[in-house]
């Protein structure tokens, strides 16, 4: 038997972005305090690296490696991108906060970009058990940043709830895949496709289908869809802002790349199973999380289920089980990461020294302080409650095209009037900033005065790009549909 | 050649690209921001007045059509085109937001760049409304209308303005949604977001019934019909004058417009079934909302009352035509009653925006819009009190004015029906003759009330032009409509070929 050698180059921008991590790690141990800028900056590099890597490598045929246990397709190439810009611009949205916290440490662009590496994992995963380690390298990282503040009581609790929520749901999913493995004889995911294809499956029926709930289970989980929802406010609300941007951006496109891998992917033959699963956690978190959502003062929190009713069209998309579906919620996973990133950008630049923007009520009258802030908190607000010429309106259309082309017209009933109800919240955002007059300590006074011009211009892009995708939405809508051919 | 113009999308984009440019001139400059936003609307009113002249009014189809690719991906065409019902649509939406630009000159003080850039967006939105002919464009200018008109009755509003534009807000939005759902799903039965080709789509009953309802939610809280009127009152009385009049002139019409576009063309046969559900809600509207009308205190909230009152006329005229296809096939009734809530839409559109303006004049001097702060304003205000005079007779409807001429032909056209809707339909007549006038007597006639009546200036000329601009076309229309009608005719033909031809 001869020994080959894998194609490593297939894994090139994973490996660049492992040793940089590493060599990241050991030169932050050298720095003193004040030149912490420079792990900053190499961190970006990193991302820079991996960034010229893929998109050198774009498109083409599929290309699977390391026995099927890896891939690299157009939807890797295009969510791998999506993760190095959103996690660019977390890591300097984040900078200033950070460094008025005292909390300017090389552990949090380490840890960082760990996560990224096992966002990338996940992305490419092919197999089970990549999809695991990828999983599980994203999740310690995320435990960590979330403890960062170790200070922090609120943060420490969220942490814990985090970790043990985490782990049961890690379990459940790996439950699942031993029990899969048992019924196909496999863990790459071709390779179960094969074996659902080929045999006759009524001998496995049962442990199939017990694999198929708890894999559900463990995706719900990590998603966050009610009912597996419980750890996500609590996690969003204590965990210090920055880890909360950093984890409610990039990791999103990460877990949507594991909904497509696991279920469409591998279990494709049995999509009438899931898809009645999917229906369910659809419905609950559209109803879920709308409904709580209206009663949160903290925006923190009330972005944390608004998060919870965006999974729920998510899933619109991926339960039609078409390929048209799945780059429908490709594109409705984009538009939202980016949307949530400038949602937390706008509290990160908020919040100066010693003041949290974490209360709704703190975004008062901030037309009067900072009109242009203000106009773009709207635009993310507005595209949120998907109001048309802005971006969120198209990933709410395609979303629901897809699920009526699968013949659920009530539950595309369903979400539009849940979104009716959703707009509720995002609009008394709005109302706070436009029609309320500033009180003494609330946000926005002095924001852009003391956050930098990269900020600035991050932010304003972030924001216009919601604007111009809604105007013409066409390019990454086609690059959407591009990454599932038909 | 004048023809390839593009001149919709001149329309449609001048007024947006030049709301921008308003907004960063900044709130810091209002003189520049106003002039800016002055030279915006008359350049947009200048770009609609050819559509006119180039419409070639003895063809009943789509015409200035724009065709090209937005977003191929899901078969979404940027596909503009204008009929004998939008063209004079689009003309009242930029010759009304010239109006509302000067009637905000001097009044407004805060943000002025914000409030002008608003309504400039609001007027681009707008005509794109009556200009689109691919359905997910019409749903797209139809749901971002809400954003600016949120923020003109939130930020430029009175003191209930926020429970008034968030109510707005959601009672449009969510009648809207239920469209989409149906527009996506006619997606799946044609092929096709156009809206011409979803005219000719074959469907069956319950697939036009639930359309039909859909779109009636929607097109229902627009208009607004009773019993989802009830946002209505609440935005006029706390939206800024301008806000008011866009509402009342604009916007209310983009109901009724939807009725014509969408559910009597593409589901004819739920329409013809369930014809007799709009007919009473419309006759409700007019009898029992004409009533509220009388005992209201507030000037703003009576004329909203009246709008529905009237409006209710527009859709008596545009569901009647079932009635008539049945009880008197090929009877002149059925285009006339069309024409009729066509010309009562154009009508209400100049009545309504005169009046609101009006009361705006008032509210300007004496910051109350409560009839009983007023009375004998004819005594310090002579020319105002004129013109309050004529645009109350025209809201009654006098012959002579506008409003006689629609309400007269849905009437007409009623009593070729049936005796006892044009009855309950004339009634309107007294009604409204009533609260109008009263509401006249009790404002401007009579003994001087107070010290602030006593104190009144009359209007200065900005006021005067705005005022007689509009007095000029409720005449014009009162007296001579041919040059409105005859646009319509062959375009209610049309529209009358496809209700008449069954879908099933």
């Amino acid at each position: 038997m001869n020994f080959v050698t894998p194609d490593i180059s297939l894994a090139a921008p994973e490996l660049l972005v492992m040793s940089l991590t590493c060599l990241v790690l050991v030169i932050d141990v050298f720095l003193p305090q004040q030149q912490r800028h420079i792990t900053y900056n190499l961190t970006q590099l990193t991302l820079l690296g991996a960034l010229l890597l893929t998109l050198q490598g774009f498109g083409g045929e599929p290309v699977i490696g390391f026995d099927g246990h890896y891939i690299r397709d157009t939807l890797s190439d295009v969510l791998k991108i999506s993760v190095y810009l959103i996690s660019a611009a977390v890591f300097l949205y984040s900078r200033d906060y950070l460094r008025e916290r005292d909390l300017f440490q090389g552990e949090y662009y380490v840890l960082g970009l760990f996560g990224v590496l096992g966002m990338m994992i996940m992305i490419s995963a092919h197999s089970f058990l990549t999809v695991y380690l990828g999983l599980e390298l994203l999740s310690l990282s995320l435990y960590a940043l979330v403890a960062f503040n170790r200070d922090n009581a609120d943060a420490s609790e969220a942490a814990m709830k985090y970790f043990v929520l985490g782990a049961l749901a890690s379990g459940m999913l790996l439950y699942g895949i031993s029990m899969i493995y048992g019924a196909t004889g496999s863990v790459a995911i071709q390779s179960v496709a094969e074996a659902l294809a080929q045999t006759d499956q009524s001998d496995n029926r049962i442990v199939l289908s017990f694999g198929l709930v708890f894999l559900v289970v463990g995706l719900a989980f990590k998603l966050g869809a009610v009912p597996f929802h419980m750890w996500l406010p609590d996690v969003y609300q204590g965990a210090p802002t920055s880890v909360t941007l950093y984890l409610g951006s990039a990791p999103k496109l990460a877990a949507f790349a594991l909904l497509i891998r696991v279920l469409a992917d591998a279990m494709g033959m049995l999509h009438s199973d899931w898809q009645q699963m999917l229906v369910i956690l659809a419905a609950l978190s559209l109803v879920a999380g709308n409904l709580i959502a209206i009663a949160q003062v903290n925006i923190k929190r009330m972005l944390a289920y608004s998060t919870i009713s965006h999974v729920g069209f998510l899933l619109l998309g991926v339960l039609a089980g078409t390929q048209q579906g799945y780059s429908s919620a490709l594109f409705y996973i984009i538009t939202y990461v980016l949307m949530v990133t400038g949602a937390f950008g706008i509290i990160l630049i908020l919040s100066r020294a010693g003041f949290e923007a974490e209360n709704i009520t703190d975004f008062k009258g901030l037309n009067d302080r900072n009109p242009w802030l203000a106009f773009l908190m709207m635009v993310v607000m507005m595209s949120m409650a998907g109001i048309p010429f802005l971006v969120g309106f198209y990933a709410k259309l395609v979303v629901l095209q897809a699920a009526i082309s699968a013949g659920l017209v009530w539950l595309a009933v369903l979400a539009v009037v849940f979104s009716v109800i959703g707009a509720f919240y995002y609009l008394r955002v709005v109302k706070y900033i436009y029609f309320d007059k500033p009180e003494a300590g609330s946000a926005g006074e002095e924001a852009f005065a003391i956050s930098a011009l990269d900020t600035t211009i991050v932010i304003s892009t972030n924001g216009l790009l919601l604007v111009a995708l809604g105007i013409y939405p066409t390019a990454l809508l086609s690059l959407c549909r591009v990454a599932f051919p038909q | 050649m004048l023809a390839e113009f593009p001149f919709l999308s001149f329309v449609i984009w001048t007024p947006i690209i030049g709301g921008v440019a308003v907004l960063f001139i900044g709130d810091d400059s209002p003189a520049k921001a106003k002039r800016l936003a002055l030279v915006v609307a008359l350049l947009t009113f200048a770009f609609s007045l050819p559509l006119y002249g180039l419409f070639n009014s003895t063809l009943g189809t789509m015409q200035l059509q724009e065709l090209s690719p937005w977003i191929p991906t899901i078969d979404v065409y940027y596909h503009l085109g204008v009929d004998g019902f939008s063209m004079p649509l689009i003309l009242l939406t930029s010759f009304t937001t010239v109006l509302v630009v000067i009637a905000g000159w001097e009044v407004i003080q805060y943000r002025v760049a914000q409030y002008m850039a608003a309504f400039l967006v609001m007027e681009g939105l707008m005509i794109g409304v009556f200009a689109a002919l691919d359905a997910i464009l019409f749903y797209v200018f139809f749901e971002a209308m809400l954003i600016p008109m949120f923020l003109i009755i939130g930020i430029w509003g009175g003191p209930r303005r926020v429970y008034a534009t968030i109510k707005f807000f959601l009672y449009t939005f969510l009648g809207s949604v239920f469209m989409l759902v149906a527009l996506i799903y006619m997606y799946f039965q044609a092929g096709s977001f156009d809206i011409l080709v979803f005219h000719d789509l074959k469907l069956d009953m319950q697939e036009q019934i639930l359309i039909f309802l859909a779109f009636l939610i929607a097109f229902a809280v627009k208009v607004p019909m009773w019993p989802v009127h009830t946002w209505l009152p609440d935005a006029h009385v706390e939206a800024p004058t301008g806000g008011s009049v866009i509402l009342a002139a604009i916007t209310l019409k983009i109901g009724g417009y939807g009725f014509l576009r969408f559910s009597l063309p593409i589901t004819p046969d739920a329409a013809s079934y369930l014809d007799w559900f709009i007919i009473s809600l419309s006759l409700i509207a007019v009898v029992y909302i004409s009533l509220v009308a009388l005992v209201q205190q507030d000037m703003k909230k009576l004329i909203a009352y009246s709008s529905i009152a009237h409006m209710g006329f527009v859709t008596l005229g545009f569901f009647i035509i079932f009635n008539l296809a049945e009880n008197a096939p090929g009877s002149s009734g059925i285009p006339m009653a069309i024409e009729g809530g066509m010309v009562q839409m154009i009508s209400h559109g100049f009545i309504s925006g005169a009046l609101f303006l009006c009361v705006g004049v008032l509210y300007d001097r004496l910051h109350s819009r409560k009839i009983s702060d007023y009375g004998g304003v004819v005594n310090t205000m002579p020319v105002f009190a004129a013109f309050m005079v004529l645009f109350a007779m025209a809201n009654a409807g006098l012959p002579g004015t506008s409003g006689f001429v629609g309400e007269f032909m849905v009437i007409l056209s009623s009593l070729q029906a049936n005796f006892w809707i044009a009855f309950l339909a004339a009634t309107t007549l007294i009604l409204g003759a009533s609260y109008t006038l009263w509401l006249v007597k009790r404002v401007i006639f009579g003994a001087v009330a107070n010290d602030g009546v006593a104190a009144l200036k009359d209007i200065n000329r900005r006021e005067i032009i705005m005022l007689s601009l509009l007095a000029i076309m409720i005449l014009l229309v009162g007296i001579w409509p041919d040059p409105l009608v005859s646009v319509m005719h062959p375009t209610v033909d049309n529209l009358i070929e496809h209700v008449t031809r069954s879908k099933l």
